[in-house]
């Protein structure tokens, strides 16, 4: 098992490259946002895989690490507007810990520009579309991330 | 070896016109550990869900993933499926490859590819699951009403009608709260103390209601169902058993020029006394700090002339305690005062109008006890100056509220209707008096209320004038309102003999105090946080508390009432079984790695984490851990990304499973 070499590729498709976007939501806002924009087929694109936890107060700087070095190209992060946490305080914790994790990131060379922090309520399913369709196409201009690729045997 | 079944959905052609669901259920049985992967029209039908259960028999699963609708629409019918056929329901997962993907994209091809992504996702996710089982916490079926107005009292009687028995605590010496010192309320004018006596009679009669009054709330421990509670029953000197209510002590007591709490220091009481003459109980109380006997050794004349020997001296505090298993919080609400005197820095009273200083300038309240019968004039309206008729008074609407510059934004509701009501009973107790009103905006919004108004200017000629007060003077024994009348653009002078200001309800002064205590928030403007603004008005956050009445928010009666008895509900709901029974998806702590650095504690949102001694066979203390309470956890996983050992973990979405998940979309 060797190491790649730690340099970003620009986007050089043999066959058409499509980013792959990993979504940390909460449970009870943004995953209903992203239900709400199922039911009302507002159309998207499909380089989302959404998993779900009960709060993004439980979102850990590992899964955002570990979510790169399994091949996303991009990360979103999202949960309840403040003030409108569920769990009354989860998302304080998960924007102060962003803000906390923002430049440690940096530092070890994440580019941070594929990482969004975003508040979808659970009745902004248009928000979520459109998010999800910027994310995309911010992604699609930086091209594939290639720097944490884990070697899978 | 993991035995994981798939059931993939076509939902008609909601999933299946653009995902080939069977292509997904092909792919997915290729994964390690799925033994059967079929895909069929309508999974959550009836020959749906018995596919499931044949298959779990049949193939021995150990874990079900139906790609399916959102789990918000069809996990519980799932999990009830799975559960029937022996296979724990935690271990069944849905993977959402409508809403989230046939539903909103339009290419065929990366459709699929997506739904065969999700699924794998929750097949992974799924091999991590453990068996969980509901937590059961037992439910003392009694309720604890903090506060007894018209609030406490309304969810004390409905919850005693429910069956249960109720604790009713009032830290003053009789219920009836604010309500009981109004003299008529609005819309029907409705003579206060008549609507309500009865009702505080039948708290006192209740046999399920039992009454602490002059008592506070002193601790409360533990959590939903089981709260451990002291009331500090404070000593009223005074035996409630042989007390026959004749009140020789207080017509006997010698100090009879205390200002009364009750009369809102327009009158006198005694030290011993009864706040009001149709006090529940009846029992008088000794208020020590003014009572000679207490202060200097002295007097003792009510102890002399009680025929049942009822006083005593020596009474002490005694502490009750009790066990509950709901607490309705109604503790209602203060006036804000316009002295330079407040509880905090951002209330600044009113210097304009000189403070509290003029005798002639009064608050609401102080007006209701003039117009109360029972009251200080005995209903006659004179001024506190000279006990004179006023001929002219000014009623000023919005002081203290809607004035960011005194420290208080909002409108406090009810003073609209109040003052409308005090302009009209002025008018009706004298006749050739001059009620000016001077107001910013009028809201009436209740049934009748805005008839009401109406009646105010139509039929007893109160004159309403748009504007603010900017200044009140002395000018003999009259006082000047110096105002705007904004709707004919001038200034305006009005000659008082009394003024009444209409003074913003604000949180009680012991809100925050008691909600320490309780385990609740004080959020908005200090009073007391609801679950959620507009779905839940009479819970807390904290399980097993709820609110009534104006402490929650400024509300009129009816409000108030309906808020009580919706709290009530809740309390009932909460007694309709005998145990509680949580969602198992809580937090819990590995005590062998946790080395107590309270992290999860201090983030916590509920306080469900708490300390915990560990000690070995001999009693020596060997270390501390965090422990988190199974009855007061909700399952936010906060405390799990703040724990740098990762010492606890979230059933249902624990560290194991996230990580599987975000792999299984790696793995291709």
């Amino acid at each position: 098992m060797t190491q790649e070499t730690k340099t970003v590729e620009q986007a050089a498709p043999e066959k058409h490259w499509e980013p792959k976007i990993i979504a940390f939501v909460c449970n009870w806002c943004t995953y209903a946002g992203a239900d709400l924009a199922g039911t009302s087929r507002i159309v998207h694109e499909p380089n989302i895989r959404i998993i779900k936890l009960p709060c993004s107060g439980r979102i850990d700087v590992s899964f955002i690490i570990k979510a790169f070095e399994q091949g996303a190209d991009g990360v979103i992060v999202s949960g309840c507007h403040p003030g409108d946490c569920h769990y009354t305080a989860g998302n304080y914790h998960a924007r102060r810990r962003f803000a906390g994790f923002r430049d440690l990131l940096e530092f070890c060379g994440f580019d941070m520009r594929r990482v969004t922090f975003s508040w979808v309520s659970a009745a902004e399913g248009k928000k979520w579309a459109d998010l999800v369709n910027e994310v995309v196409e911010k992604i699609k201009e930086l091209g594939s991330f290639t720097e944490y690729q884990k070697f899978l045997t | 070896m993991a035995r994981i079944g798939v059931f993939v959905c076509h939902c008609g052609e909601n999933i299946a016109r653009m995902v080939d669901c069977a292509k997904v259920a092909e792919e997915t049985d290729k994964l390690p550990g799925v033994v059967v992967s079929v895909d069929y029209k309508y999974v959550c039908s009836d020959p749906g869900q018995n596919m499931i259960k044949d298959a779990i028999r049949e193939h021995k699963l150990d874990g079900v993933v139906v790609a399916a609708c959102s789990p918000h629409m069809h996990e519980p019918t799932f999990r009830a499926a799975v559960a029937t056929a022996g296979l724990n329901p935690y271990l069944c997962e849905m993977a959402n490859v409508r809403e989230h993907c046939s539903w909103v994209h339009t290419d065929r091809e990366l459709a699929t590819e997506k739904a065969i992504d999700l699924v794998r996702v929750m097949v992974e996710k799924v091999k991590k699951n453990q068996e969980l089982f509901p937590i059961r916490v037992p439910i003392t079926k009694r309720a604890l009403v903090i506060g007894g107005g018209i609030a406490g009292i309304q969810a004390a009687l409905d919850i005693a009608a429910g069956g249960h028995e109720v604790i009713l605590v009032e830290r003053e010496p009789s219920i009836g709260g604010n309500m009981a010192r109004l003299s008529e309320t609005f819309p029907t004018l409705d003579c206060s103390q008549c609507i309500l006596t009865p009702r505080m009679v039948e708290v006192a009669r209740d046999p399920r209601i039992t009454l602490y009054t002059y008592a506070e709330v002193e601790e409360v421990d533990g959590f939903v169902g089981n709260f451990k509670v002291k009331i500090r029953q404070k000593a009223k000197s005074v035996i409630a058993e042989l007390c026959n209510g004749c009140g020789d002590c207080w017509r006997k007591c010698p100090q009879k020029k205390i200002p009364s709490e009750f009369d809102a220091g327009l009158g006198y009481r005694t030290a011993i006394y009864v706040p009001f003459p149709q006090a529940v109980p009846n029992t008088p109380v000794i208020d020590r700090a003014t009572c000679l006997k207490f202060l200097k050794d002295r007097c003792g004349v009510c102890a002399k002339v009680c025929t049942r020997n009822a006083i005593d001296y020596t009474m002490q505090d005694e502490i009750i305690e009790v066990e509950v298993g709901a607490i309705v919080v109604a503790t209602g609400y203060d006036l804000y005062g316009i002295g330079k005197d407040q509880p905090n820095e951002r209330w600044k009273g009113y210097g304009e109008y000189n403070y509290d200083a003029y005798p002639d300038v009064i608050s609401g309240i102080q007006f209701e006890r003039l117009l109360s019968a029972s009251g200080p004039t005995q209903g006659a309206v004179r001024r506190p100056s000279d006990g004179k008729e006023p001929k002219s008074v000014v009623f000023i609407s919005c002081v203290g509220s809607r004035d960011p510059e005194k420290g208080l934004e909002y409108c406090s509701k009810i003073c609209c209707m109040y003052i409308a009501k005090h302009a009209m009973l002025y008018k009706h107790k004298v006749h050739d008096g001059k009620p000016y009103i001077f107001y910013m905006d009028i809201r009436a919004g209740g049934k009748n209320y805005e008839e009401f108004v109406r009646r105010a200017v139509e039929e007893d000629g109160v004159l309403y004038i748009r504007g603010r007060v900017s200044k009140i003077y002395k000018d003999g024994d009259q006082l000047v309102v110096v105002g705007a009348d904004t709707l004919s653009n001038s200034q305006v002078q009005v000659r008082a003999d009394l003024v009444v200001l209409a003074t913003a309800m604000v949180p009680h002064r012991d809100a925050y105090a008691v909600a320490q205590k309780v385990g609740i928030a004080c959020g908005w403007e200090g009073f007391y946080s609801e679950a959620h603004p507009k779905l839940r008005p009479v819970e807390t956050t904290t399980a097993g508390v709820y609110l009534a009445g104006a402490c929650q928010a400024p509300k009129d009666i009816p409000e108030a009432v309906a808020q009580a008895s919706a709290a009530a509900s809740k309390v009932q709901l909460l007694f309709s079984s005998d145990e509680l029974e949580r969602e198992p998806i809580i937090a819990s702590v590995n005590e062998a790695t946790c080395v107590h650095c309270r992290n999860c504690i201090r983030v916590c949102p509920y306080t469900a984490i708490t300390d915990k001694e560990i000690r070995d066979k001999k009693g020596n203390l060997v270390k501390i851990v965090a422990e988190v309470n199974k009855g007061l956890c909700m399952g936010c996983g906060t405390c799990v990304a703040v724990c740098p050992s990762k010492s606890i973990q979230l059933a249902g979405f624990n560290d194991e499973q996230v990580f599987a998940e975000i792999t299984a979309l790696g793995s291709k």
